[in-house]
């Protein structure tokens, strides 16, 4: 029955001292679980960047073994050779104007659809709120079809339109619930003041959502970022394409090239920034979660 | 103008451009699979022609399609099933006990789900690789050489490695949530269980899953509908369907029988399939989970 005594509730002074040891055991252990899968997230991670430095000979001898000298000529083939920063600057492009877009359509959208009373409101968030159903591989072809009719193939403006497109259901989900947590004095203040619907709007509204736009930022950058089958099918042309296209092209040539080097160095470089903005917003990302409930 | 009609001209400006773009990229491609999945179309010059259900016949005759099906089956049921229970689990170890460290933990556990999934594939392609990949090399250091294996090249693993991988890329995003749910629960609630005498493991079967459970009906349905749409990249790149179809999941055929084998119609009729196939079961999974509720 001493067992029972490991309960979370605080023992009294005297059963103290002997449920202490019990207690440290049983942290010992679940430390060790927890250490093991650290190691797991993490060792992968640190071999790549390990693999990163070394020759092909030293990647083939042993998996385990430390670089014996930093190969920095790696990093120079991903970019030269791979180019891995013309793909990285087609990615920063891409994501800098689906961001814009996405911006300038969620943000009016969610406030008019969180804020004012209309026929057809109901009709409109149901659109909306399907949209969150509905996954980019099945509606791949039609989508493809449409763009090849409409000549918006290989186009990285109509890709960065799929892309706002793409999470489009989800802002307006998560930004209508802080629109509505504005009490409406804030507005009709405004509009006494003179500030009609637009400048309310941008001036006065924005700022106040602030922390909803930012989470939808957040979440938006790491889908438009890593996004890879509609870049691998509605580009076609090697130079517009994305990281991800590229990365995924660069180990289909390295794995007959035997270049391992330069592509574990291209995994490294498109790690960074995911790492720095991972390690600069990681309080908000979980509390976006904890705010927009769950997402898939 | 009247106010009414400057009410009238900015509910317009804000609501018609996103609505454009939401009906022209979405809503449009997706009744068009409805309809065109009725139809026998193979290229894009060529003209669609109505065959009614004999697309969706055809699947049923399909060994490649059935054997897809069978795997993304697996995928659908293995993967969620331990994502969510290591997810509850960590979740549950990071919140009800006190370790100095948790922070840490937290924040390298939900790292993965925020990496791009080429580049997790890419990872997962070289710890599986049968020469250079560190999974043998280490059962070597460990003396389980003898069963060091091509973990993607044979029909016995593959699946299973390619779970593994799912598995390791969402648990810490599940994690997160359920810490959220967790953290709402209130503290009262196991200070009683706790001086009632109940362990730390009652609790959890006791107070956290039933506390949580409608959270984790949600997580059920998203993590199904994850692991269709992340399989997609995973199997593209790590194994290509192979070794002989043994990891070809739904999607990857769907992909392959439009762009490949131009064979449009037949590709949309699987999107249709896969589509009411996974709202049929997130109906399902609803309907069972819903008496769990204490």
């Amino acid at each position: 029955m001493s067992q029972i005594q490991t309960s979370a509730a605080v023992p009294s002074r005297k059963e103290y001292k002997s449920v202490k040891p019990i207690i440290i055991i049983r942290n010992w252990l679940l430390r060790i679980v927890l250490i093991i899968q650290a190691l797991a997230v993490v060792y992968p991670l640190l071999w790549n960047v390990l693999a990163s430095f070394k020759t092909n000979a030293e990647v083939m001898e042993s998996p385990w073994s430390l670089p014996k000298s930093l190969h920095w000529d790696n990093y120079v083939r991903a970019f030269t050779s791979a180019k891995i920063g013309d793909y990285m600057l087609n990615s920063v492009i891409v994501v800098v104007l689906s961001m814009a877009m996405l911006i300038l359509m969620a943000v009016p959208t969610a406030y008019v659809l969180g804020r004012m009373r209309f026929r057809g409101q109901k009709l409109i968030s149901n659109i909306y709120m399907a949209g969150l159903f509905i996954g980019a591989v099945y509606i791949i072809v039609p989508l493809f079809i449409l763009m090849n009719d409409l000549h918006m193939l290989d186009n990285r403006f109509w890709l960065s339109a799929v892309y706002a497109t793409g999470t489009l259901s989800f802002s307006v989900y998560l930004l209508t619930g802080f629109m509505k947590s504005i009490p409406p004095d804030f507005e009709e203040a405004a509009m006494i003041d003179g500030c009609g619907y637009f400048s309310t709007l941008f001036r006065i509204i924005m700022p106040m959502v602030r922390p909803g736009i930012i989470t939808m930022v957040v979440f938006s950058f790491f889908d438009f970022w890593n996004e890879y089958v509609l870049a691998m099918t509605l580009v076609t042309s090697d130079a517009k394409k994305t990281i991800p296209i590229g990365l995924s092209n660069l180990m289909q040539v390295q794995q007959f090239a035997t270049d391992w080097g330069s592509l574990f160095a291209g995994l490294v470089i498109v790690l960074i920034p995911t790492v720095i903005i991972y390690v600069l917003l990681q309080k908000k990302l979980t509390e976006g979660m904890m705010l927009g409930g769950v997402k898939g | 103008m009247t106010l009414k009609a400057r009410r009238r001209f900015f509910m317009a400006a804000c609501l018609i451009p996103g609505l454009i773009m939401f009906i022209l990229f979405k809503l449009y491609p997706a009744m068009q699979v409805f309809y065109k999945s009725f139809f026998l179309w193979t290229g894009i010059g060529d003209k669609p022609k109505f065959i009614g259900l004999k697309n969706f016949v055809d699947m049923f005759h399909d060994d490649v399609f059935l054997l897809a099906l069978r795997n993304t089956g697996f995928l659908i049921v293995i993967v969620p099933v331990f994502t969510l229970l290591i997810a509850l689990v960590n979740a549950s170890i990071l919140t009800r006990t006190k370790l100095k460290e948790k922070g840490i933990y937290r924040t390298l556990f939900f790292f993965p789900s925020i990496l791009s999934f080429v580049v997790i594939a890419i990872l997962w392609s070289f710890i599986y690789h049968p020469t250079i990949g560190f999974l043998n090399s280490g059962m070597e250091l460990l003396g389980l050489g003898d069963y060091a294996m091509a973990w993607l090249g044979d029909s016995r693993t593959v699946l299973w490695a390619l779970a593994v991988t799912l598995i390791w890329q969402a648990a810490g995003y599940y994690m997160v949530i359920y810490m959220a749910g967790i953290d709402s629960i209130s503290p009262d609630l196991y200070e009683a269980a706790g001086i009632d005498g109940a362990t730390p493991f009652e609790q959890f079967i006791h107070i956290t899953i039933p506390m949580l459970w409608e959270i984790i009906r949600i997580t059920i349905i998203f993590s199904i509908n994850g692991v269709l749409t992340i399989s997609f990249v995973i199997v593209t790149i790590m194994t290509a369907g192979g070794p002989d179809r043994h990891s070809e999941v739904v999607m990857t055929y769907l992909y392959q029988q439009a762009f490949t084998n131009s064979n449009f119609g037949y590709a949309m009729a699987i999107g249709v399939f896969v589509f009411v196939f996974s709202v049929i079961l997130s109906l399902i999974s609803n309907k069972l989970t819903e008496r769990g509720v204490s």
